[in-house]
């Protein structure tokens, strides 16, 4: 992401010149009111608003209608549609092979909390530069409606049956896990959405996003702890959040003291507004507290949960060279005739 | 025993240790030494899946002839493991040689009147000599290995240089060692008076001066450093997990910049799926990538290895075959995971495998696994197994790479800049199936394309329509048919009017090879095809033609290749004959030969 990024300037184009169109996909199949729309809608329009090139971005996803998505947004932009719950690693290797891309997983919570914990989790511990959006509904949307891990004990399936298995709560886990940005947001909440994209988007590492993304076909009655309703009955702010960009005038004003800046890697600002509480999100001890009072009262706290700024993402770790590696050829990778005769020499 | 004549070079010593009491070293210098003499030796280590305690035994045969493969039985059985020793000296081949610690072992249970004995007072020598325990148990390996250097005359001087080599940056280490070898030695010497025909002896210096001693899973590594190779996911197994381990040493020491960039990336995923994920994350980005496994993870890829294949992406994947499952005989080999990849993925699927079988050959194709896999845009399998992986082979040296990375149909963003369109999963009808690919980040309004499974069009969108799955698939299809073009060609040995052939493939060969000398012998002319990769090339079926019967020489129970033959050579069943025999151990040629006679009727 380059630094020299400018404010937008007009309302029709973007600091590289492109349009809000230029940042859409094809038409969405989803069923309309989905939340997992919105959530596209957002994705473009943080992507747009930062003025990111679509070229530099790999959608990548696993199995499911939130899987789906990536193909309604992001036209110009490469995207993978893997196997189900295989995202997390297929998007490691992208990360890998090419450092410049944006890396943006889309994933739902049966992709990622059942058959693809195991993934979630170790991308988590390998800390992947990429944006990780779980869009949860506590439900399968694509097979029809069966309970998902994230379902809460005792909520209701569409023919009114409950769920007797209990809920995995996925930024709990997340900051477990030993991922440095842990958020959750809400489909219905777009301002907080948009804010917590755009600093996943600028996050040096895996940045979690669980976003609450109702399914208004199979979980959207009132036995389900997923729907709409619900959701927005019982979403617990743990601030008011602005991103600000490195260099960009801060329009939003607080009053002193009433706000905690969080400094992201590249100079950019997470500007949190004190709601009821002075959450400090780089104390992984009262996240975790947070998260499990909300657990226990059905409660979903929404907003940047853990921010851990020491965050060395993968492709640092392992010391990787800026440039893509497919631009190495024979003369970069092969090593030379004398180092052959020399590997020889060592196995006479 | 009457003094026989001289038999030089020409028998096997079976060594039965237990594992983690550091005997490899020992047998691994015996076998260097004999290298370096000129000699023609082939190494088998026979290991339990087990860390400390249970019985190995390493064989090592030596053959005038130059035969490899090994035999069942050894001429010098040395027997240092407790509780194998009954077992084994009664198993011991008529007229052998046993030489056995007579500290732990009771001179009772040697009764054999055709055995040549030399009891060795390994434990006492070791004791009296040494005092740290561990170094006791350590030495008691090379104090017996002093004791074959003497008795079958392993030159001395050769011996004590592979010794300095193998420590050469731990000199405490290389002087105990030579101490423990000289007490072998020095006991031999004073208190044994050799009855037996066997030795070793020194052959001409130029016979093993080109060549190395090296497993295939070290070949295969190097092959892909060689083959430029940037990106490895991989979980631990055994055959294959020295497979990735040597990629990470040669990686430290050939891939680091001077800047301490690492032009490459490695990771210990969690599991397979995870591990051929990130490999086919890589290979969509245009890295080089390669994960390597054996057959339980195989069956765990194959789910991610049919997104490739629809999807194709290159990829290249190393499988050292064992015996399965996890709980089958995981340090035993066989080669039977050849149905499973010849279609794994679910629907139809089909998958190019290349068959090395020599160290040699691992390097060779695993660099050229690369180019393949980019050039046909799906995944290559590099097919070895135990035998081959994790035995130290000698091997002819390896030739340095000349040519340039074949890329395959990668369109940058110049070339984008002189089309019209890009059709992702087109292909003109000059293209053998093959279409053009994109790489993600590149900076063109064409470029971006949607990769999923096998339901898009020509132009990567998203369909479920009858025609365009089928246009799809039957394109798929030719890509695959065609593929021989640019695979590596059979190997075709003996005579073109033999009228028996025989087909194997991988590591077989030692065993083949030498069974056609002892039927050719006995008055059978047979040719021998080896295919080195799969869909087989046009020989293949003109080879099979020729004949009037084939021998297809299984390491497995099914017949797993002559079923691969069968289903993919219309008519050629009447001809092909089937040995398929496998009991986890490396093939006999002496068991081939009797059961080529037989199944061929001859
Ligand atoms: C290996 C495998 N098992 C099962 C399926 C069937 N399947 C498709 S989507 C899905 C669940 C998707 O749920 P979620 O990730 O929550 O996505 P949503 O549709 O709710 O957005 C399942 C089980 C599959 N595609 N692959
Ligand atoms: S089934 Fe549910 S999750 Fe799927 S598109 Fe419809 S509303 Fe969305
Ligand atoms: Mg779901």
């Amino acid at each position: 992401m380059s630094n020299t990024a400018q404010p937008v300037k007009t309302e029709e184009t973007n600091r590289i010149g492109l349009t809000k169109k230029d940042y859409k996909g094809l038409p969405s199949t989803m069923c309309p009111g989905c939340g997992h729309n919105s959530i596209s809608e957002g994705i473009l329009t943080a992507f747009y608003e930062l003025g990111v090139s679509p070229y530099q971005v790999a959608k990548m996803s696993g199995i499911g209608c939130s899987s789906k998505t990536p193909a309604y947004f992001l036209h110009s932009s490469h995207g993978f549609n893997a196997v189900h719950g295989r995202m997390p690693s297929v998007a490691t290797g992208a990360a890998l092979a090419n450092r410049n891309l944006i890396v943006l997983g889309v994933s739902g919570d049966g992709d990622s909390a059942s058959i693809g914990i195991g993934q979630m989790i170790h991308s988590m511990r390998r800390n992947t530069k990429m944006i990780y959006i779980v869009e949860n509904n506590g439900t399968y949307g694509l097979t029809k409606g069966q309970f998902s891990a994230t379902a809460d004990v005792g909520s209701t399936d569409h023919y009114g049956l409950p769920n007797d298995q209990s809920a995995l709560d996925l930024p709990m886990l997340a900051i477990i896990s030993g991922c440095k940005f842990v958020a959750r947001g809400f489909s219905g909440d777009r301002k907080q959405m948009l804010a917590l994209l755009k600093a996943a988007i600028h996050h040096d590492g895996l940045a979690f996003l669980d976003i609450m993304s109702p399914c208004v076909t199979f979980n959207d009655h009132p036995g389900s702890t997923k729907s709409y309703e619900y959701v927005k009955a019982h979403d617990e702010k743990l601030h008011e959040i602005d991103f600000i960009e490195e260099k960009t005038e801060i329009n939003v004003e607080f009053e002193e003291g009433t706000y905690r800046d969080v400094s992201l890697h590249d100079g950019s600002i997470m500007r949190l507004k004190k709601l009821d509480r002075d959450y400090d999100p780089s104390s992984k001890l009262q996240a975790l507290g947070v998260l499990q009072e909300a657990f226990d009262k059905k409660e979903v706290v929404t907003g940047l949960i853990y921010y851990d700024k020491n965050s060395v993402d993968q492709a640092e770790a392992l010391k990787l060279p800026q440039v893509p590696l497919h631009e190495y050829g024979a003369k970069e990778l092969r090593p030379s005739k004398e180092a052959l005769t020399e590997f020889l020499k060592s196995f006479k | 025993m009457s003094q026989k004549q001289k038999i030089i070079n020409n028998f096997s010593v079976r060594i039965a240790t237990a594992n983690g009491t550091g005997s490899q070293s020992a047998n691994n210098t015996l076998f260097k030494a004999l290298f370096r003499m000129g000699v023609c030796a082939s190494a088998k280590n026979l290991f339990p899946s087990n860390i400390k305690g249970l019985p190995t035994w390493y064989q090592i045969r030596t053959s005038q002839k130059g035969y490899t493969a090994m035999n069942r039985g050894a001429e010098v059985n040395v027997l240092v493991n407790k509780d194998t020793y009954k077992k084994d000296y009664e198993e011991s081949k008529e007229n052998s040689v046993v030489i056995y610690d007579s500290n732990i072992m009771s001179e009772s249970d040697f009764h054999r009147d055709d055995i040549t004995h030399y009891p060795l007072p390994l434990t006492k020598l070791a004791s009296t000599h040494f005092e740290k325990p561990r170094l006791r148990v350590l030495l008691k390996n090379i104090i017996y290995l002093g004791a074959i250097c003497e008795l079958f005359k392993l030159d001395q001087e050769v011996t004590e240089q592979v010794i300095k080599d193998s420590f050469s940056h731990k000199p405490k280490v290389v002087e105990s060692n030579l101490s423990a070898l000289r007490i072998g030695v020095d006991y031999v010497k004073q208190n044994i008076i050799k009855k037996d025909p066997y030795y070793y002896e020194k052959e001409n210096d130029s016979k093993n001066k080109n060549k190395i001693v090296i497993e295939g899973n070290a070949a295969c590594a190097l092959g892909s450093v060689y083959g430029g190779c940037t990106v490895v996911g991989w979980y631990p197994i055994t055959p294959s997990s020295s497979l990735a381990e040597s990629f990470i040493s040669y990686c430290e020491k050939y891939r680091v910049s001077q800047d301490g960039e690492h032009r490459y990336a490695i990771v210990q995923a969690e599991d397979e799926m995870a591990s051929l994920g990130i490999v086919v994350g890589a290979g969509w980005a245009g890295a080089r990538a390669m994960t390597a496994t054996s057959g339980p993870g195989i069956a765990l890829m194959t789910e991610i290895t049919g997104l490739a294949y629809y999807a194709e992406v290159p990829v290249v994947i190393f499988d050292v075959q064992r015996v399965g499952p996890s709980t089958g005989l995981p340090t035993r080999t066989q080669q039977s995971d050849l149905t499973m990849i010849a279609n794994l993925g679910h629907g139809d699927t089909k998958q190019i495998m290349l068959f090395p079988k020599c160290p040699k050959e691992c390097f060779e194709l695993s660099a050229q696994a690369f180019d393949i896999a980019e050039e046909l845009q799906t995944p290559v399998f590099v097919i070895s197994d135990l035998d081959l992986g994790m035995n130290q082979w000698p091997s002819d040296d390896f030739d340095y790479p000349l040519h340039p990375y074949n890329r395959g149909k990668v369109l940058r963003k110049e070339d984008l800049a002189e089309m019209d369109t890009f059709r992702r999963y087109f292909s003109g009808d000059e293209s053998h199936g093959i279409p053009s690919r994109t790489l993600p980040g590149t900076d063109h309004p064409l470029a971006s394309y949607f990769t999923r499974g096998s339901g898009h069009d020509e132009d990567a969108r998203y369909t479920e329509d009858p025609d365009a799955y089928r246009r799809n698939m039957m394109r798929l299809l030719k890509k695959f048919q065609e593929a021989y073009r640019v695979l590596p060609k059979p190997v075709i040995e003996g005579n073109k009017k033999a009228k028996i052939g025989i087909i194997g493939v991988g590591s077989t060969y030692d065993a083949i090879r030498e069974a056609r000398d002892y039927l050719s012998e006995a008055g059978i002319k047979t040719k021998y095809l080896r295919p080195k990769s799969f869909p087989f090339h046009p020989e293949v079926k003109e080879f099979i033609d020729s004949c009037d019967k084939v021998l297809v020489v299984d390491l497995n129970r099914d017949a797993q290749l002559k079923e691969l033959i069968q289903v993919n050579i219309p008519n050629s069943e009447p001809k092909l004959r089937s040995f398929a025999y496998s009991d986890g151990m490396p093939l006999s040629a002496l068991y081939l030969t009797r059961k080529a006679k037989e199944l061929l009727n001859v």
